[in-house]
């Protein structure tokens, strides 16, 4: 009975630590800027107010745009390559696969400023220096180990027998891809689209090095500015990372459970 | 051709071909390029930082000399500390919390999905929408500090991420002495784990190198001074609001992996425990706690890499130039990209790069190793 009692008291209160910060974000973005003061922070509004919403969404718009753009093609890219990959490390294991697999997968957990600083230059050597394409190469590259990794331990799932009967038919390394590989890749892509479309996304580091000019700037880059400078009125910044969110915290919410799956599969063997 | 089974594993080895080689240029070719221009004094002259070809002069490791034990770089040997410090209350308390809302879930309770739902979608936001929420959160006169007065107690009184307050100082000459204390302390007690499970070469080695680094300690780790002076670093209590925020949008990730260990426990080793006469208290920590142990290590490990290189919430949260909330990550941009010190950078970029590797590397190890066995 005790036992009960705690599990919901612990639940509840945890509930409600993760659900302030979110209430607050609401409050503040439907409230006047004139409403807004330090003291009255935890208030309902007194009259909902939208225009907020109006001027970041203008604000916002294009870079919102660079974001989709950006986070759609690099994440198709990197899911394409990762299920070649994965393919080809679950089913033609090639002499050495063993060593070259773990060296790819380090390249997952690194800390991008050490290598930082060369990437910078190469960017900006081979023309794409501040442009969105720069990015998508950066990112399609970064995220190789990971698209990899997810497919790999997917297609691993699937019988050798299958590809070895395929075989014997006569289909020969692309043949066995297309008839039997990819009509079972379905679920795979949509666990690594999910979790690469948030990755990109959510991304900074990267965005804020190598996107100089603010017509090419991702929304994580354009959202964090604005809330840096100091004279800003709250209720912008708050609409503003209301509107950052919404994209990823929609999959999350429609498709939670594939966004789990690729969660666990970040720690390696899932 | 001889090295390849058949046609079909050359075309696979093809086709992976192109990804290795982006990963060995991106990878492992930039982090050559990045030690290599940490070795030399780029930047070191600001007129030649960033001319088209900058005179660039090998000095050795001058740059990690200077980080370590050098009178400028006072603000990257406090970094260190804020890291460490950071990440010892980001993991305990993401596993902490987590482990409790597993279990809290594990036991069925009514609205599980709703639950769930709420305490993972942090995780699917950016650490930027996170850090401007909580900026926002923490403001000293608004936000958190004013949460008392809504049931009526005075307001809260704490400067949160501008707190100024620092506390457990202890002086960086006394860092040798401190590492090889504690490092042997836990090869210690490794040692005493391998004696009980029966595994008495392991056991020898790890007690003999304790023995060795305990004695180092005492003997040349007091007397080993990286400066020649006494420079006190602490905990800067600004964390604290930074802490908090990390493990508002991390705990969910702990408590999914818990989650799903726990429901990977059969059910009938619950039930022979309970027939044994084991309370629920005894069962939890004498068999579903043991058998989570593997968990709690990846879940360190993973935690511990985020926190390692944590960047952008702290950016977002108190900006980049907020000295008491600062991080290695954040220095090395800094350093880079406004400083223009680029080796210096690279240098910092290298340390940060060494300490995730020592976490990485040998669960990378571990992992796939157990994999081949199974």
């Amino acid at each position: 009975m005790i036992g009960r009692a705690l599990q919901y008291m612990v639940l509840l209160l945890v509930t409600l630590f993760f659900l302030l910060p979110v209430y607050l974000v609401v409050v503040t973005a439907f409230k006047e800027p004139s409403a807004i003061s330090l003291s009255t922070t935890w208030q309902l509004p007194e009259r909902w107010y939208w225009e907020s919403f109006v001027q970041a969404w203008n604000a916002f718009l294009p870079k919102l745009q660079n974001s989709f753009f950006l986070t759609v093609t690099a994440t198709l890219l990197s899911a394409v390559l990762g299920s070649l990959n994965g393919y080809v490390l679950a089913k033609w294991r090639f002499p050495g696969a063993n060593v070259v697999f773990p060296l790819m997968l380090f390249g997952m957990f690194i800390p991008y400023q050490a290598v930082l600083i060369p990437l910078f230059q190469f960017v900006r050597e081979i023309g794409l220096g501040g442009s969105l394409w720069g990015l998508i190469l950066v990112h399609v590259v970064y995220g190789l180990p990971i698209t990899t990794l997810i497919f790999r331990n997917y297609y691993a799932e699937i019988p050798d027998e299958l590809v070895e009967a395929a075989r014997i038919d006569g289909a020969g390394f692309f043949g066995i891809y297309r008839r039997i590989v990819l009509p079972l890749s379905l679920p795979g892509f949509v666990v690594v689209v999910i979790w690469q479309f948030t990755q990109i996304w959510n991304e900074f580091l990267f965005a804020v090095t190598l996107v100089s000019s603010p017509a090419n700037q991702p929304i994580t880059v354009a959202l964090a500015q604005l809330a840096g400078g100091e004279a800003v009125k709250w209720n912008l910044p708050m609409a503003g990372a209301l509107l950052a969110a919404l994209p990823t915290l929609l999959v999350y919410i429609f498709l939670g459970r594939y966004f789990i799956r690729g969660l666990l599969a970040g720690s390696v063997k899932g | 051709m001889r090295w390849f089974r058949n046609k079909d594993t050359l075309y696979g080895f093809l086709v992976l071909l192109p990804s290795l080689v982006l990963l060995g240029v991106f990878v492992y070719g930039f982090i050559l390029q990045t030690f290599w221009t940490s070795l030399t004094d780029w930047g070191r002259d600001p007129t030649q930082a960033l001319s088209a070809n900058p005179r660039i002069n090998f000095v050795g490791f001058e740059n990690y000399r200077e980080l370590f034990t050098g009178f400028v770089d006072a603000r990257f040997r406090q970094d260190l500390v804020n890291t460490f410090f950071f990440t010892l209350f980001f993991i305990l308390g993401c596993l902490g919390l987590g482990l409790s809302l597993a279990i809290a879930l594990d036991r069925g309770p009514r609205g599980e999905g709703f639950f769930r739902t709420v305490f993972l979608f942090p995780m699917s936001l950016s650490f930027i929408v996170t850090g401007t929420i909580w900026r926002w959160m923490l403001q000293p006169e608004g936000g958190v500090n004013q949460l008392p007065t809504l049931v009526g107690l005075p307001k809260g009184e704490f400067a949160w991420l501008t707190s100024r307050e620092q506390i457990w100082r202890f002086s960086w000459n006394d860092l040798p002495f401190f590492t090889g204390l504690v490092v042997g302390l836990v090869l210690l007690l490794i040692a005493a784990a391998a004696f009980r499970a029966g595994e008495g070469k392991r056991g020898w080695v790890a007690s003999v190198s304790a023995g060795l680094l305990l004695l180092w300690s005492f003997t040349f780790g007091r007397t080993l001074k990286p400066l020649p002076y006494d420079e006190l670093h602490g905990f800067n209590l600004a964390f604290i609001g930074i802490i908090l925020a990390a493990v508002w949008q991390m705990s969910g990730y702990t408590m999914a992996l818990y989650l799903a260990g726990l429901r990977g426990i059969p059910e009938e080793l619950r039930e022979a425990a309970r027939v044994d006469g084991a309370t629920e208290w005894q069962l939890y920590r004498h068999v579903i706690l043991p058998m989570l142990a593997p968990i709690t290590l990846s879940a360190m490990i993973i935690l511990g890499h985020i926190s390692l290189k944590i960047f952008d919430l702290v950016f977002a949260m108190a900006g980049a130039d907020n000295a008491p909330t600062d991080v290695p990550a954040l220095l090395m941009y800094l350093t880079t990209f406004r400083a223009n010190q680029i080796a210096k950078g690279a240098a910092i970029g290298m340390v940060l790069l060494l300490m995730v590797a020592l976490v990485i590397v040998p669960y990378l190890y571990r992992q796939l190793k157990s994999e081949v066995r199974r």
